[in-house]
């Protein structure tokens, strides 16, 4: 189909669509778990951090750091962790992806892709730590297949960022 | 060049002001989510509320979402069915055998059973299901096991009932909301069942290990090892759960104790009965004019 004539010099975006769509994804993302199928075993990644984490990385300013509250709130009312588990956890790795930020003069995307992971894991065992805290008792060996699994979707998770980071600017 | 750090907006006081709130607002919160998460360690109660809310919220979505898998589930699995045909035959006939001389040995089982309730002057009460009711997603993506049950206060579910599948006991009530509730697996890892193996009776401990899987830990130290393919029921004592409920079959021995399978398989389970919370008979009164003639 041929396209007409679209400016691209001084093109208005929608103000809504530039945050909405980052903030629409990570919520799909928290809510990946009402797929309806009964896991008996924890190894679904959380995408709603992934998603958070992608977008933070490909767009550094999206995002002010109180941002993770409300999305952590919007997780945890999906995930049956404590409320306030994400709330706290997505809080703290805004901050210290900040201070990264400082001391990092350059980033690539390996680089990303491992403190994406590291953080990840972190949220995972400390989300183990606060559930086990409110009368959980699980082994931490039961969430290792669930780290993994979490670093290796993280590729692919960047790469639906950055196609929405695209669709997110024509809308 | 690297690219200009958002963190310094240049000599706009403005712009820093409002960075330096942000920075605030987010610590704050993070105080705030500290003591939510305290409230669910000291205050399981409350907690249970709050989460009913959230329950009542994401029931609606994925019950929508439930209903659209089994209609599809139904097409594959008749195209499934015709996917290594002859195996599946044999290996049917197989079990189709075994299964035959299981319920022979059920029926022997009932017979006795019937003879002994008659002995002991036990009568079966006919429990009455609170709510029958389908388990419409779980948390698959935090550690804790929980199932959402699309039936609520509304129907009559309350905190602590015992929900029962068609093939075992499956969990109980944690957190109710109004629409649906919040299931505490078996198999989570903060979950213990009092069981006793069925065949003779020596008492156990499920306790969940958040894996899929249950360990069973004898009672008693004098009583023989468990064997993989023991059954594993229910033992009624400490009330919740009536006695008699299949929970898990032992697999193999761990470390820690012996492993075991639950007997209702969660993730191919579409409905669960909710029922009433089962008391132990009170002890029989004692003789007054026993007790009397004994002074």
């Amino acid at each position: 189909m041929p396209r007409g004539y679209e400016p691209r010099l001084n093109r208005v975006s929608s103000r809504w669509a530039l945050i909405g769509v980052p903030a629409a994804s990570v919520m799909l993302g928290s809510m990946t778990v009402l797929l309806p199928a009964i896991a008996v075993y924890p190894l679904l990644p959380p995408f709603g951090l992934l998603m958070l984490l992608a977008w933070r990385m490909l767009v550094r300013d999206l995002w002010p750091v109180w941002a993770a509250l409300p999305l952590g709130l919007f997780d945890d009312i999906f995930s049956g962790q404590p409320i306030g588990s994400a709330m706290l956890l997505w809080t703290l790795v805004f901050l210290v992806l900040d201070l990264f930020d400082r001391w990092m003069m350059w980033r690539d995307y390996r680089q990303d892709w491992l403190l994406a992971a590291l953080l990840t894991s972190f949220v995972l065992l400390a989300g183990l730590g606060i559930a086990n805290s409110a009368g959980g008792e699980t082994a931490i060996s039961v969430i290792i297949p669930q780290m993994l699994a979490s670093a290796l979707c993280f590729p692919l998770i960047v790469r639906i960022c950055a196609w929405l980071d695209r669709v997110r600017w024509n809308l | 060049m690297a690219p200009p750090s958002p963190r310094r907006p240049g000599f706009s006081r403005r712009a820093q002001y409002g960075i330096f709130a942000s920075y605030v607002i987010a610590v704050a919160g993070a105080a705030f989510a500290l003591l939510l998460v305290l409230t669910a360690r000291f205050d399981p109660e409350g907690h249970a509320v709050l989460q009913g809310l959230a329950a009542d919220v994401t029931s609606p979505i994925s019950a929508v979402g439930r209903s659209i898998v089994d209609g599809t589930r139904g097409a594959g699995k008749s195209v499934g069915a015709y996917v290594n045909a002859a195996s599946k035959n044999e290996a049917m006939t197989h079990e189709l055998a075994a299964a035959r001389r299981k319920l022979v040995q059920a029926d022997v089982l009932a017979v006795e059973n019937r003879r002994l309730k008659q002995l002991l002057g036990i009568q079966s009460v006919d429990t009455k299901p609170v709510a029958i009711a389908s388990l419409v997603n779980s948390t698959g993506s935090s550690s804790r096991r929980y199932a959402t049950l699309s039936a609520g206060a509304g129907d009559g579910v309350a905190n602590g009932l015992p929900v029962i599948g068609p093939e075992g006991l499956v969990g109980r009530v944690v957190a109710t909301g109004r629409l649906s509730a919040r299931v505490l697996l078996i198999v989570d890892g903060g979950n213990v069942t009092p069981v006793k193996r069925s065949s003779d009776g020596a008492p156990a401990l499920a306790i969940g290990s958040g894996d899929g899987r249950l360990i069973l830990r004898p009672l008693s130290s004098g009583t023989p090892a468990f064997k993989p393919g023991d059954i594993f029921v229910t033992s009624g004592s400490g009330g919740i759960y009536r006695p008699g409920i299949p929970v898990a079959r032992a697999i193999n021995h761990g470390r820690e104790g012996t492993l075991a399978r639950a007997m209702a398989d969660p993730s191919r389970l579409d409905y669960a009965m909710v029922e009433p919370v089962y008391q132990a008979p009170a002890p029989p009164a004692p003789n007054q004019y026993d007790e009397a003639k004994k002074k």
